[in-house]
């Protein structure tokens, strides 16, 4: 391998003051002996896919080593996106890196800030309400269908199927109303805190989901229809993209992407939070390991978690949704200005922050995309000493060079939308 | 110059304009229509904010690809950059030329127009720019003319996903070409003829081509989805995998050409549908529309244009339905599958026709037909129960089984053989 990085042409229209055009390098080096020649006519092409592309479902960038369409090596650069969540989450107070934690997985943010206050109250050893437990469990379902849907449509858009896409957004868009009518915000609720929710869910919400619940399982009927049969899109995703149940197990994938390959492995089941166990529901499995048993299994799971939502509504009861512990929870705005005590604590949580024992905790969640798990290390103080996030969509993302050799560039496209990766928590 | 020449003349130059000035606005038309359609099936409204309903959409988007700035992209090759969106323009505006759009008028005129002179016509006069005898001939030379213009659309961008593009294309387009001729030599050969009026008039004197040629039909219409670049062939374009393959570079209105280019393929293939397999003009349980009276011939025009603009309709249908292919799936299914199917259907046609002649002594046309149409629906339904097992698009590696609904299972509910983890 020699160092020099190889170079391409952009493909839009850019030249130095000598009139050459510029070249970006592609972060790839050359083979021994050997070196791309970006003229057509060479053995091997390399051709960037992204970070602006339509089909990399943000700023992930391919380097493709094609022969012909035939796929020879995909290289995935991430870093786009980097935001430095976990380096910016060691100077905010722990409810305060709740909202950050919307802006990791974007499409799921609700199951995340249940994550990040599963993680902190096992750290700090809090038992939430019963009526919080039940809310979470509709907020990580709930965040469970609208990712998948996003994922189904995403997916159909990257196998030229653009009809199904709007289906599903319009029944993302009724999730996201009553996102909004919960927690006020659509795309980052930051529903929970530490030892409770935010907010109750307001008069009427009940109805709301319920009327979901009954009507969107038609919706993923049709979307059904659509695919499932579809010899076109059988014969793009049967086959495509096969990872083995040990290849899966060794690259650490989690979620969908896992179970595809035949791994029955699921949080919600294995490690039961939040009563999980109380629930009845089934975990689909497939046995191919391919993009088909991915999509059948997201379709799947959808279902799975409408039951899910419909036994929580039944378990619904009224009482309090925050634990009765002054340390994580401020008193009620009447009481801080009436009562000499629970004045003190509201200062001491609004100044000081919730403060867990020296420590660290680890908490797994199945989110959407896999098991999502928060690490916190705490050294008795405000704030964490390390914040780490172990991201679903970046660890299945590991696989995809090695789902790719031998594919063909429409396979490239297809076998990354299978993934369900989103940027904002690759990057991180 | 004799008086009947500049007759007709004069006819030919009335009847381009008129064909002309409708197909670029039915095209400019079309692509609200597709708008409007495509918002219909995604619970939409589409465009409605220009004009009445949206109705000048199109004007207001023409308008800004004339006003946008024409970019060239660096390293490019000027010249065939600027050459090629008019290649792929002109052929597909050219066979709009060939295709009859109502039933001849009968139509007698004879006066003199001061210093031009005496223009006479007499007789029927058929409702098409050029009636050329070689007819789909014609087209299927045109249109693969079309190929040139992608072709260096893709090599003159200096970009790999064009250069991809308008490879794709070639290969796509010269594929599908074959099996399009081998599934019209069946209508040639029931016809006897490779005009549209002949083929036409065939189809009104016994039944529609659609019937005794079904697999034509089907084939055909396969190709004819392939030539057009549309979806589920629209691999050049390609949008997730090559952005917009080998019009990735163009802008303004090199890329409005292409653009319009597509829909007047849609047009044509439409309408060569309409005419080789339905009857073109023809109006169904009669033959008073071949009189060349007046109101038959706007009738036969309607019918003509409800035929083409069912299938139009039909063509935007599967745009917005149906996934797209894969680059070896396509060749496959063109080769391995449209092709095979079209030669032996061309056997079997004309051992029939020979078989029903020679053999069983039949004569009259219509009991051909009717005989020709019991053989392809058997064909037909053969010829799909192989297509709906999956036998002719599969996936790339074989699969051990169809995974089934009740393999998706509960693993809390006795599964041994899964690898566990340690929970």
């Amino acid at each position: 391998m020699s160092l020099r990085t190889v170079e391409m042409a952009l493909a839009t229209p850019g030249a130095d003051r000598e009139g050459r055009p510029i070249r970006v390098p592609l972060g790839v080096a050359e083979p021994a002996g050997g070196h791309y020649d970006e003229d057509f006519g060479a053995e091997h092409m390399l051709v960037n896919i992204g970070p602006q592309h339509p089909a990399t479902h943000g700023v992930l960038r391919l380097v493709v080593e094609l022969e012909g369409e035939t796929v020879k090596r995909v290289i995935p650069h991430v870093g786009y996106l980097h935001t430095g969540f976990e380096k910016l989450g060691e100077y905010r107070f722990y409810n305060q890196i709740i909202p950050l934690t919307d802006r990791t997985d974007y499409l799921a943010p609700m199951a995340n800030n249940v994550g990040l206050a599963l993680a902190v109250e096992k750290l700090m050893g809090i038992e939430v309400t019963e009526r919080c437990r039940v809310l979470r469990v509709i907020a990580c379902e709930l965040s469970r269908i609208i990712s998948h849907l996003v994922w189904l449509g995403t997916t159909g858009i990257d196998l030229g199927a653009f009809t199904p896409f709007l289906w599903s957004f319009q029944e993302r868009e009724r999730v996201y109303n009553l996102q909004e009518a919960w927690t006020g915000a659509r795309l980052t609720p930051s529903v929970t805190r530490v030892g409770g929710m935010m907010a109750d869910i307001p008069e009427g919400w009940e109805a709301g989901l319920r009327e979901f619940i009954q009507t969107f399982p038609k919706t993923l009927r049709e979307v059904d229809t659509m695919f499932t049969r579809n010899s076109i899109w059988i014969g793009r995703t049967q086959g495509v993209g096969v990872l083995t149940r040990e290849e899966a197990i060794n690259y650490s994938l989690s979620g969908p992407m896992l179970r595809a390959s035949g791994v029955d492995y699921d949080v919600r089941k294995d490690r039961p939070y939040l009563g999980y166990d109380e629930y009845d529901f089934d975990v689909p499995v497939g046995e191919h390991g391919d993009i088909y048993d991915r999509y059948r299994i997201r379709l799947e799971e959808m279902t799975q978690s409408t039951r899910i939502l419909e036994q929580a509504l039944a378990k619904l009861r009224p009482g309090p949704i925050n634990v009765d512990d002054p340390r994580v929870i401020l008193p009620p705005k009447h009481r801080a200005m009436s009562d000499m005590e629970a004045m003190i604590y509201h200062f001491k949580q609004v100044m000081e922050g919730v403060k867990p024992p020296a420590g660290e905790a680890y908490f797994g969640i199945e989110n959407p995309k896999g098991e999502l798990g928060y690490y916190f290390v705490s050294d008795g103080t405000a704030k964490p000493v390390r914040w780490r996030i172990r991201p679903p969509a970046f660890i299945n993302l590991s696989s995809l060079p090695k789902m790719c050799e031998g594919a063909l560039l429409s396979d490239v496209i297809a076998i990354n939308a299978s993934v369900d990766i989103v940027m904002g928590e690759v990057d991180r | 110059m004799n008086p009947e020449l500049k007759g007709y003349m004069l006819l030919s130059v009335i009847k381009m304009l008129v064909v002309f000035t409708v197909v670029l606005v039915g095209v400019a038309l079309l692509t609200l229509l597709e708008r409007k359609v495509s918002a219909w099936m995604q619970n939409r409204r589409g465009p409605n904010r220009v004009g009445w309903g949206g109705l000048l959409q199109p004007a207001a988007d023409g308008l800004k690809n004339i006003l946008k700035e024409e970019t060239f992209p660096a390293e490019a090759n000027r010249l065939l950059f600027l050459l090629a969106p008019a290649m792929s323009f002109i052929p597909a505006l050219m066979l709009s030329a060939v295709i009859p759009f109502a039933a001849p008028l009968r139509l007698d005129f004879d006066f003199t127009a001061g210093p031009l002179g005496r223009f006479v016509h007499h007789g029927l006069m058929p409702m098409v720019v050029a009636d050329v005898p070689v007819g789909f001939l014609f087209v299927l030379a045109i249109s693969s003319m079309g190929v040139y213009g992608i072709a260096l659309a893709g090599w003159a961008s200096n970009s790999k996903y064009s250069l991809l593009g308008g490879l794709r294309a070639t290969a796509q387009m010269i594929s599908y070409e074959v099996a399009m001729g081998m599934s019209l030599i069946p209508v040639l050969l029931l016809s006897g003829n490779v005009s549209f009026s002949s083929i036409i008039l065939e189809q009104s004197r016994t039944l529609w081509f659609v019937l005794p040629l079904f697999l034509s039909f089907f084939i055909f219409l396969v190709s004819g989805f392939a030539e057009t670049n549309r979806l589920p062939f629209d691999l050049p374009e390609a949008e997730s995998e090559l952005i917009a393959g080998y019009h990735s570079e163009y802008s303004a209105m090199k890329f409005s050409m292409f653009f319009i280019a597509e829909y007047a393929n849609v047009v044509t293939v439409s309408a060569m549908v309409a005419t080789l397999f339905f009857g073109g003009w023809d109006v169904p349980f009669t033959r008073a529309d071949e009189s060349g009276v007046w109101y038959w011939v706007i009738l036969s025009h309607l019918m003509f244009f409800a035929k083409t603009f069912f299938w139009i309709f039909f063509i935007m249908w599967i745009r917005w339905t149906l996934p797209r292919f894969r680059y070896d799936q396509l060749m496959a299914l063109g080769w391995k599958f449209l092709l095979p199917v079209a030669l032996a259907y061309i056997m079997v046609i004309s051992g029939a026709i020979y078989a029903l002649e020679h053999l069983a002594g039949v004569t009259s046309p219509l009991t051909r037909a009717m005989a020709l149409t019991v053989v392809s629906l058997v064909l037909g339904i053969l010829v799909f129960r192989v297509l709906d097992r999956g036998v002719i698009v599969s996936g790339s590696q074989p699969r051990r089984q169809r995974l089934e609904p009740d393999l998706l299972r509960n693993p809390l509910g006795g599964r041994t053989d899964g690898v566990r983890v340690a929970s």
